[in-house]
C-alpha cells in the first residue's frame, strides 16, 4: 500500500532521516520504534508531507506521492494523528470531529461522529466543551476519532501512548488492535516498544536516521538487540 | 443635555462601527497568519475611492458599491499573493514591515491613480434627517449601522456555522493539525486577506457619505481600528466589535465634552492603557490549553 525508498530530510545542516526504506502492506500493522531523536516523528511527518525531503520517494497505492501537497494526501487517504495530539484546543470536540471529514464533507458525518462516541464514550459526554479542557487520555482519543473521521486508508500514528497513564495507554492499544481488526491499515510510531511491538504484524527499528532491523513484530521482541537497546534489559 | 449626549452617543457608535470592521479585518489576517496588516487601513481608502470613482463616471450607485467592494478584494488577494506569500517564511515582525510597506505604495498609488482631494459619495437615502429625541440621525448612519450589523452577523455565522470558517479558525489554532485534516493552510490565508479587504472596503464606502475620502484617509482610520481590535483581544472577533464600538464612543465624548482637538488622542490612549495594564486586551484568549 505505502512503500517509501531513501527518503533523506535535514533540519537545517543536521540530518534526520538518512535513507529510509520501509513498507506497508494493506491491512497490515506495521510498528517502527527507536529511541527519542532516531527520527521516527521526522519520518511520519514526511509521509503526511509536512517535512522537506532532501532526497528518496513515497509511493502510496501505485502511485508516486513523493511531491503531492499535505492537504492533497490527507484526500488520498493518509491521516496522521500527530505527537501531542494536537487538537484544536478552543473549539468543541464535535468540531474538531467535523474538521477530521474536511476533505471528505459528504453526508454520513453525523453517523461517524456517533460511531466514533460508541467508541469513546467520554467524547460524547464532553462534546461541547473546548477540546483544550480535555485530560490527555481523552484528547488522545479525540485525536484518533478527529484521523477517523477522513476514512483513512493509511493511518499514522505517533507515540499514542506518550504521557498516559498505564491503564489509557492500555486503553489506547486496545483500540489500535479493534481498527486493525476493522481493516485500516495502520503505521504505528512508539517510544514504547514492548507494547507496539506486541501487537504489530511486522516491526521496524529506528536508529538515528536509519532502519537498523526489520521483521516480525514477535520475532523482534525477542531479539536479544531490541531488548537490550530499547525494553529496559533482558 | 440629553440630546447632545445622545449626539455624541450616535457619532461614536457610528464612527465606532467602521473602526468594529476595521479590527475585525485586522483579527481575521492575525489568526491566519499572526500577521497585524498595517495595510488595512488602506483597503478602506481603496474601497471609498473606488467608489467615489464609479459613481462618478456614471456608474449607478449599488453596481458601483459592489464593484469597488470586488476591485479591494483583488486588491487584497494580490497584496498577499505579490507581497506576504514570497515571504512566507520570513519572521512575522518581517511580514509586518513588508505590509507597513504595502500601505505607502498603495496610498502613493492612490495618489496617481486618482488625487489628493477629498471626496464625497452621495448619501443611500437623501439627506432629510430623523430627530431622535433631540438629536440628529442622518440616513446615512442607519445604513452605517445596519450594514455593520450585518456584516457582524455574516462573520459570525460563517466562523460558528460552516465547516471553512471552522477550518480558518482551526488553522488559527494549529497550522500543523490543520494541514494534517487536509486544510490547504496557504488557501486560508488567501481568503483571510480577501475577506479583510472586503471588510474594509464596505466600512469605508457606507462611511464615505458622512466623512468624505481622501488617498491618505485609511493611516487613521486603520490606527483606529487596530486600537478597536488590540482593546479587544488580537484576534477576538467580537472583541473587536466591542473595541471599536468603545474607541468610537470614547473618542465622540472626548470631542463633545472635552475638545474635538484630543479626539484621535483617545485611541492613542486606550491603545497604550491597553498595552501597559491588560496586554491580552479585554476578551483576549487566555492560556488555557493544556500541553
Amino acid at each position: 500500500m505505502m512503500e517509501v525508498r531513501g527518503l533523506i530530510s535535514h533540519y537545517g545542516r543536521i540530518q534526520a532521516l538518512s535513507g529510509i526504506d520501509l513498507r506497508v502492506e494493506a491491512g497490515e500493522l506495521v510498528a517502527l520504534v527507536g529511541a527519542n531523536g532516531a527520527g521516527k516523528t521526522t519520518l511520519l511527518r514526511a509521509l503526511s508531507g509536512v517535512q522537506p525531503l532532501s532526497g528518496g520517494a513515497i509511493w502510496f497505492e501505485g502511485a508516486d506521492i513523493t511531491r503531492t501537497k499535505p492537504a492533497d494526501r490527507v484526500g488520498l487517504g493518509i491521516a496522521q494523528v500527530p505527537e501531542g495530539r494536537q487538537v484544536f484546543g478552543p473549539l468543541s470536540v464535535e468540531d474538531n470531529l467535523k474538521l477530521g471529514t474536511y476533505r471528505r464533507r459528504g453526508p454520513n458525518v453525523a453517523q461517524d461522529i456517533e460511531r466514533v462516541y460508541t467508541q469513546f464514550p467520554i467524547l460524547k459526554e464532553k462534546r461541547q466543551q473546548a477540546a483544550g479542557t480535555l485530560s490527555g487520555g481523552q484528547q488522545q482519543m479525540l485525536a484518533i476519532g478527529r484521523a477517523l473521521m477522513s476514512h483513512p486508508k493509511l493511518l499514522l500514528l505517533d507515540e499514542p501512548s506518550m504521557g498516559l497513564a498505564p491503564l489509557l495507554v492500555e486503553e489506547i492499544f486496545r483500540t489500535v488492535t479493534e481498527l486493525k481488526k476493522e481493516g485500516t491499515t495502520i503505521f504505528l510510531v512508539e517510544q514504547n516498544a514492548t507494547a507496539a511491538l506486541a501487537i504489530a504484524d511486522r516491526g521496524y527499528v529506528l536508529e538515528t536516521g536509519k532502519v537498523v532491523l526489520e521483521g516480525k513484530g514477535a520475532d523482534l521482541l525477542a531479539n536479544d538487540e531490541v531488548k537490550a537497546a530499547y525494553l529496559g534489559g533482558v | 443635555m440629553l440630546s447632545s449626549f445622545l449626539q455624541f452617543l450616535i457619532s461614536g457608535v457610528t464612527v465606532g462601527a467602521i473602526y468594529a470592521l476595521c479590527g475585525l479585518g485586522f483579527s481575521i489576517i492575525f489568526n491566519a497568519s499572526h500577521v497585524i496588516n498595517f495595510a488595512q487601513g488602506e483597503f478602506i481608502m481603496i474601497g471609498a475611492m473606488s467608489a467615489v470613482w464609479l459613481a462618478d463616471a456614471g456608474v449607478p450607485l449599488p453596481l458601483a458599491v459592489i464593484l469597488a467592494i470586488l476591485v479591494t478584494m483583488a486588491v487584497g488577494v494580490l497584496l498577499e499573493k505579490l507581497a506576504v506569500e514570497p515571504a512566507r517564511k520570513a519572521s512575522v515582525t518581517t511580514l509586518i514591515i513588508i505590509t507597513i510597506g504595502a500601505s505607502i505604495f498603495l496610498r502613493g498609488l492612490a495618489q496617481e491613480v486618482w488625487d489628493k482631494n477629498f471626496h464625497k459619495l452621495e448619501s443611500f437615502s437623501g439627506e432629510t434627517p430623523i430627530n431622535l429625541l433631540g438629536a440628529v440621525l442622518m440616513p446615512q448612519t442607519i445604513w452605517v449601522l445596519g450594514t455593520a450589523v450585518i456584516v457582524i452577523l455574516l462573520l459570525a455565522w460563517f466562523f460558528n456555522r460552516t465547516l471553512e470558517g471552522k477550518a480558518m479558525l482551526a488553522t488559527s489554532f494549529n497550522p500543523l493539525a490543520a494541514q494534517l485534516m487536509g486544510i490547504n493552510t496557504k488557501r486560508v490565508l488567501l481568503i483571510s486577506f480577501g475577506l479583510s479587504a472586503g471588510l474594509g472596503a464596505v466600512g469605508g464606502i457606507v462611511i464615505t457619505p458622512i466623512t468624505f475620502t481622501a488617498y491618505d484617509n485609511g493611516i487613521m482610520l486603520g490606527l483606529k481600528g487596530f486600537s478597536a481590535a488590540v482593546l479587544g483581544g488580537l484576534g477576538n472577533g467580537a472583541g473587536a466589535v466591542a473595541g471599536g464600538l468603545i474607541v468610537g464612543i470614547a473618542e465622540a465624548m472626548a470631542a463633545g465634552y472635552l475638545s474635538s482637538a484630543y479626539k484621535d488622542a483617545v485611541a492613542f490612549i486606550i491603545i497604550l492603557a491597553v498595552l501597559v495594564f491588560m496586554p491580552n486586551g479585554l476578551f483576549g484568549r487566555k492560556g488555557t490549553e493544556r500541553v
